[in-house]
């Protein structure tokens, strides 16, 4: 149809034409980087992974093959469930922490301090410690929370505890905190962008019709603030089912996640078994994101 | 191809000297002085070693490029990867630095060739553990891939294992220890001596085992077996349901809070150690050394069952022919000459050819060291750091004593992607 089109248009004359076709290229060409990009990096190794998971596989060998093992063997496995239903849940747990927190600063930013320069300094302020690497951030929590590390030491001296407390390291609380301590940020990055953008006037506006701060709070600020904080949700979940190295180091490799299967798979070789656990995550990760944006229209804020 | 690179690279002040000193001491003594009758900086090789990072050593590749002239270009790898890069990509090497276990998987694949026995200037100064595996006339062979059942082949291209000593080595070995468990001396608070011990209900919350699954189960069995819980026809090769029984009784323990981590990584395990997280763990020898040398006392534990002994070879990649393949012999007679086992000696692993070794070693390192006698003046360790005072024995005594009582070599079993299944199954759980 395109063709017929292109073809009586370009009946009049040759040098029209030309000029057409470029204009009806134009777009196309103007996309074409992104879609290499993304198309090179992006769709081609999902599809290689999805390829792979149907292979067949020994210690050293992968066997281009259509065996649907790998998603039986994973699928029928206590361990996955059990290990999707623990990443969930180190989810959930830290997305709700991250968000109170993450809103409370971003809040706090945005609306007390006064001045814009004190805006941003107090904005670097807090993105100074992500400087540092996130495995260092990470690990400087061992010396912290040890059996004879500063906080058991400080509480039995006190005499507040007769023995150190164990779960204070190698235990779940250990991961959520080392996860809350790395991915608060990228909630309050998102969140203080979008409360940047309220227009103040709605604020007086709610003040002159007699809304206490709770309520301008609940009525006015929430609700607008509601695609950053989609946005940053979708960042920290994401980051934390993909997540596998704060798991090994701060549980001690006692607790699992759906991303340290598959690192141990990959260590063994076993390419993919490993292959079919992305699979199935990225799955389950873009339910959830899309679960958000049903939600939430985060276009607004964009 | 790499050698007229590094041949074209190579012209730098540096290498003028060192081959007008090569050239010095050809005009001395016609290679006399080294022992060895090529002198390689005149015509440069490089040869490429990848290895399970033991004996990946820069001051082995320095020493090695002094006295042969052979540039040693090293890789470093975990096992696993070792054993895939030594099968899948087997033109990217001309020497496999591997464990007898990583081996058995992939000589049978053909991309290694077998050494003759003739050609081996050291072959007879091999201890017997490597040839017969028995390390006096009367010691019994040990459980699990004892380096000997995969040390010969029967022929030149055949990748068949031979029962039999042949001509045809499949690897020249190396390097090699008896691994216990570590404990922390002060903190234990009674004596330990058996595997069993590391289950006891004392130590809740304070043991940690090695998450890695080959040798990790390994050391499971050795604790089952040692605690009743079960006997095993072969440690390193179970049956199903020999694995399903181990697994489980891990996963019992683990719910049961006896583990306070699982360690990957040695320094992993030396942290857990000095900071008292845990007082009983499987552990290295070097990490026990490690503890140590931070004033933190740490012994390496003889228990009654015996030790869980590994060993390391030198292969020769299939592709190697030529003036490249007389390098590598000449550089693997090298290894086995004494310098690199007085070496690897002084690091707490034994060498393959002791009585050369000893040769390179002072008679109170090689008494401390070797035959298990008190240090008459300080240890030092290769770098020259105190190791040791004097006074010190080795934990668990002599040579003979330690690789005496060997109750279960490294292995890879005949199940092993069940077994690796139902390891991480275990870790998940």
């Amino acid at each position: 149809m395109s063709a017929t089109a292109e073809h009586s248009i370009a009946e009049p004359t040759p040098g029209m034409k030309r000029r057409v076709s470029l204009a009806r290229l134009a777009p196309y060409l103007q996309a074409a980087p992104l879609t290499l990009i993304l198309g090179a990096f992006l769709v081609a190794p999902i599809l290689m992974i999805v390829v792979v998971s149907f292979w067949d596989y020994d210690f050293a060998r992968l066997y281009p093959d259509f065996v649907t093992y790998n998603y039986t063997e994973t699928l029928g496995s206590w361990v996955t469930w059990k290990t999707y239903l623990n990443t969930l849940k180190f989810s959930a747990i830290v997305w709700a922490l991250t968000l109170c927190i993450g809103f409370w600063v971003a809040y706090f930013l945005a609306f007390h301090i006064r001045t814009t320069a004190m805006q941003i300094v107090l904005f670097l302020v807090c993105t100074v410690p992500f400087l540092t690497s996130n495995i260092i951030r990470m690990i400087s929590w061992i010396p912290v929370l040890g059996r004879n590390g500063l906080i058991n030491a400080a509480l039995v001296e006190s005499g507040l505890v007769p023995a150190p407390l164990e779960w204070l390291l190698y235990s779940e609380f250990a991961v959520v905190l080392a996860m809350v301590h790395l991915y608060t940020l990228f909630m309050v990055v998102p969140i203080f962008n979008t409360l940047m953008r309220i227009d103040r006037s709605l604020i007086e506006a709610a003040r002159d019709a007699g809304a206490n701060g709770w309520q301008i709070l609940w009525n006015v600020i929430i609700p607008l603030a509601k695609p950053g904080m989609a946005i940053g949700t979708i960042f920290v979940v994401t980051l934390v089912m993909a997540d596998f190295i704060t798991v090994q180091v701060m549980s001690g490799g006692q607790s699992a996640s759906v991303a340290l299967i598959m690192k141990n798979q990959m260590s063994l070789l076993q390419y993919p078994a490993a292959a079919a656990n992305a699979v199935v995550l990225l799955v389950l990760v873009l339910l959830l994101v899309a679960g958000i944006l049903r939600v939430v229209d985060i276009r607004k804020e964009l | 191809m790499t050698r007229t690179t590094t041949g074209q690279k190579g012209i730098s002040r540096r290498s003028l000297l060192k081959t007008g000193a090569a050239a010095a001491g050809l005009a001395a003594g016609s290679g006399a002085i080294t022992g060895f009758p090529t002198i390689w900086a005149q015509n440069p090789i490089t040869l490429r070693q990848f290895g399970t990072g033991v004996s990946n050593l820069n001051a082995i590749a320095e020493k090695c490029k002094e006295d042969l002239g052979i540039t040693l270009e090293m890789t470093a790898t975990d096992s696993d990867a070792a054993a895939q890069r030594a099968v899948t990509q087997p033109d990217s090497y001309d020497i496999a630095d591997i464990e007898y276990w990583i081996a058995k998987k992939v000589f049978p694949a053909g991309v290694m060739q077998p050494m003759e026995v003739y050609r081996l200037k050291y072959y007879d100064k091999i201890v017997p553990l490597f040839i017969d595996g028995k390390l006096t006339p009367d010691s019994e062979i040990a459980q699990g891939t004892a380096p000997h059942t995969v040390g010969f082949v029967e022929a030149q291209g055949s990748a068949t294992f031979a029962t039999e000593p042949t001509d045809w080595l499949t690897m020249v070995p190396t390097i090699y220890n008896a691994d216990t468990l570590g404990i922390r001396p002060d903190l234990v608070g009674r004596e330990i001596t058996t595997w069993a011990d590391i289950m006891d209900p004392a130590f809740k919350g304070k043991t940690s085992i090695l998450n890695i699954p080959s040798i990790g189960i390994m050391d499971a069995a050795m604790i089952m077996e040692a605690m009743g819980e079960i006997t095993y026809a072969d440690k390193g090769n179970m049956t199903t349901e020999e694995i399903d029984k181990t697994i489980e009784f891990l996963i019992k323990a683990k719910a049961d809070g006896q583990f306070r981590a699982f360690w990957k990584s040695f320094d992993e395990s030396v942290n857990l150690m000095s900071s008292g997280e845990v007082v009983i763990q499987s552990m290295w020898s070097p990490a026990v050394a490690a503890v140590r040398a931070k004033g933190i006392p740490c012994v390496y534990q003889p228990l009654k069952e015996g030790y869980r002994a590994w060993g390391g070879g030198l292969g020769l990649a299939a592709h190697l022919k030529g003036a490249r393949l007389d390098a590598a012999y000449e550089y693997i007679d090298w290894y086995l000459s004494g310098w690199v086992g007085a070496y690897l000696n002084r690091q707490g692993y034994y060498s393959a050819a002791m009585e050369t070794a000893k040769e390179y070693m002072s008679e109170d390192e090689w008494g401390y060291w070797v035959e298990g006698k008190p240090a008459e003046g300080d240890i030092l360790a290769p770098d020259g750091k105190v190791m040791e005072k004097a006074g010190a024995v080795r934990d668990g005594g002599s040579f003979e004593e330690r690789m005496g009582k060997v109750a279960c070599w490294n292995s890879v079993m005949d199940e092993d992607r069940y077994m690796v299944r139902r390891w991480n199954e275990f870790i998940a759980s």
